[in-house]
């Protein structure tokens, strides 16, 4: 029985894995925007030579 | 706190906790109140536009543009997403609340923020429009009441969150979360992001308002408020499309054509739909080229791509259950013979419509940098947003309250005939509003001055073509048309919500919710239901309008400066 169900567990592929973890999504879609739009986007502004 | 009571609805056969019964209605009745006030503010600023009629002086303009920005843009679409959060969480999946109190308290958070931030403005000295762009300098309550209002926010999110965990904990869902819950869970976690960006900018702001912080970096501060102010408008996408399935469930027993084709294009929002607030920096100095070409193209542009496979797997899904059913003629019998005078219907595929022909459109090519400069902080902006949140997620929510309400509320729907006509209504003055605006936008009418006569600036003598003043009297008049729409829903809602017929645990007369199509109807006639011809003539048109459009303008550009 406990057999079958870790079988189970890795037929799962892993984008449905992905998709079914809110919490790993919710990881991915805060960092994204705050490494390429936020992060980048300030490194940028800060690194504007000041004269 | 017992919170395990519950009702099973004789019409849907959902169960609604009473904790999450009694949040959702708070919320959504909040949301109808900041909606009708800020609507009214909008009909002001619509007839101030109209140059003819210019009702406000400019101080009262700006103040009641910042209002309406706030009430209907913020409030209104938060309150009724943290609706759409708790359905989609405990209701959808039969599970009940995590914590109440702490939903009850980003609640009372939210009312205390959203209504101390129209007391503030309405004083006069907060008039800096929704942006807020600093140096301009608000009432230091004014970042105050939106700090309250966003933290109350952010708590909704997390007891949404909380609730998946216990759904999943205490078992009462198999498999995955319906594809309706997963895309209030995209649009939960575009909100949380939205609203950290919203506390990491208003706070230094604050504090700077109250001169704890020497001075806020104007080039960070758009950076970081677009983050904020981009993000909350993907909510609403997000939020929308979630409804838009949802409807094709209720009123076509309709199922996704591909679950994991869906999914997968809510996964290109949680990643790629955030980035495009780079659009609003398109022409500002202190950042690259490089970094505005990968944020609003390359990441956009896969944005739009999840956006046109929701757009077509929608009506896809709507025919083929259509089709299933027995409306197999031709190409469009499927739609012909779709309910169009139930505005849950009506209502969710004007929202499709027109937020895909006039709002993604016309997002692409202010996304575009090249074309973008065409119509950058002119008009066309507000016209563009306007078919997006107004037309594509207001009236999708409008569309999902004429069938939430009465069941939540357990209410007959009062004044049914009107309520037939209410989409239409709006819809149509709201294209209005968005064609006219962009048309007027197209003739350069800046985005944000009061009086394009430029009376008592001493000085400015431009003069804009006749027809900028004309397209400004018909986007009058549309705002009129729209307004009677919005004000009809919120006199039906209101009408349900306290004279509706009381229903008890009596079945509605009319069945509010259709069966779901099975693999056996959909399966006669040898599985052709799955194919769904309409749609796809439907979606050519679409991209013979979009190449069209889009080209459009850069012949628009290639004549804008002419090579002598
Ligand atoms: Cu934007």
């Amino acid at each position: 029985m406990s057999e079958q169900k870790s079988s189970d567990a890795e037929s799962i592929p892993m984008m449905q894995k992905l998709l079914d973890n809110p919490f790993l999504l919710l990881f991915i879609g805060v960092a994204a925007p705050s490494i390429l739009f936020l992060g980048w986007g300030l490194v940028e502004i800060f690194t504007v030579p000041m004269r | 706190m017992v919170n395990n009571e519950f009702r099973t609805c004789p019409d849907t056969g959902l169960k609604f906790y009473s904790s999450a019964e009694n949040l959702l209605k708070v919320n959504a009745v909040a949301a109808v109140v900041f909606l009708l006030v800020g609507g009214f503010y909008g009909l002001l600023v619509g007839l101030t536009r109209w140059q003819a009629v210019h009702l406000l002086a400019a101080d009262n303009f700006y103040m009641v543009l910042t209002l309406h920005g706030l009430n209907v843009l913020i409030f209104w679409m938060i309150f009724f997403e943290i609706a759409i959060l708790y359905f989609c969480s405990s209701v959808l999946l039969g599970c009940r609340l995590a914590t109440p109190r702490w939903a009850w308290a980003g609640f009372v958070l939210m009312v205390v923020g959203a209504v101390m931030n129209n007391v503030i403005v309405l004083q006069g000295a907060s008039s800096v429009m929704m942006t807020s762009y600093v140096p301009m300098e608000a009432d230091p309550l004014f970042y105050l009441s939106l700090i309250l209002f966003a933290v109350g926010a952010l708590i909704g999110c997390f007891v949404f969150f909380g609730t998946l965990v216990v759904a999943k904990a205490e078992k009462t869902y198999e498999g995955s979360v319906p594809l309706v819950t997963f895309g209030a869970i995209t649009a939960a976690i575009i909100a949380v992001f939205t609203i950290v960006s919203g506390a990491i900018i208003l706070i230094p702001t604050f504090l700077w308002s109250v001169g704890v912080v020497g001075e806020i970096d104007a080039l960070a501060y758009r950076l970081i408020w677009w983050a904020f102010g981009h993000s909350s408008q993907q909510i609403n996408v997000a939020a929308h499309v979630a409804v838009w399935y949802a409807i094709a469930a209720i009123v076509f027993g309709a199922r996704p054509l591909s679950e994991k084709v869906s999914r997968t294009a809510f996964l290109m929002y949680i990643v790629f739909l955030q980035l495009a607030s780079a659009h609003h920096l398109l022409v500002d100095p202190g950042v690259s080229a490089n970094f505005k070409m990968f944020n609003t193209s390359y990441a956009m542009y896969l944005a739009v791509m999840a956006s046109m496979v929701h757009g077509l797997t929608v009506p896809g899904s709507i025919e083929a259950a259509q089709r299933a059913r027995g409306y197999s003629a031709g190409l469009f019998t499927w739609l012909r013979k779709a309910p169009w005078g139930n505005p849950v219907f009506s209502g969710m595929f004007i929202s499709l419509v027109g937020f895909g022909f006039l709002g993604g459109i016309t997002g692409v090519v202010m996304g575009a940098e090249q074309i973008n400069i065409l119509i950058h902080n002119t008009l066309y902006v507000p016209g563009h947003f306007h078919a997006t949140v107004v037309l594509g997620s207001t009236l999708a929510f409008m569309a999902m309250s004429y069938w939430l309400v009465p069941v939540l509320f357990r209410r007959e729907l009062v004044l049914k005939g009107i309520a037939k006509w209410q989409p239409y209504l709006f819809g149509l003055g709201m294209t209005g509003v968005s064609l006219f605006l962009m048309g007027a936008g197209t003739l350069g009418v800046p985005r944000r001055h009061w009086d394009i006569g430029f009376a008592g600036t001493g000085g400015i003598t431009h003069e804009f073509p006749a027809a900028a003043y004309t397209m400004l009297a018909l986007n009058g008049m549309s705002v009129i048309l729209a307004v009677i729409g919005g004000a009809a829903f919120c006199v039906i809602m209101v009408g349900t919500i306290l004279f509706g017929k009381k229903l008890g645990n009596q079945k509605m007369a009319e069945p509010c919710i259709v069966a779901p199509v099975t693999d056996e109807e959909y399966e006669a006639n040898g599985g052709s239901a799955y194919a769904i011809p309409g749609t796809l003539v439907l979606a050519m048109v679409f991209f013979v309008s979009f190449a069209l459009y889009y080209f459009i303008n850069w012949k628009y550009l290639a004549e804008t400066w002419g090579i002598a």
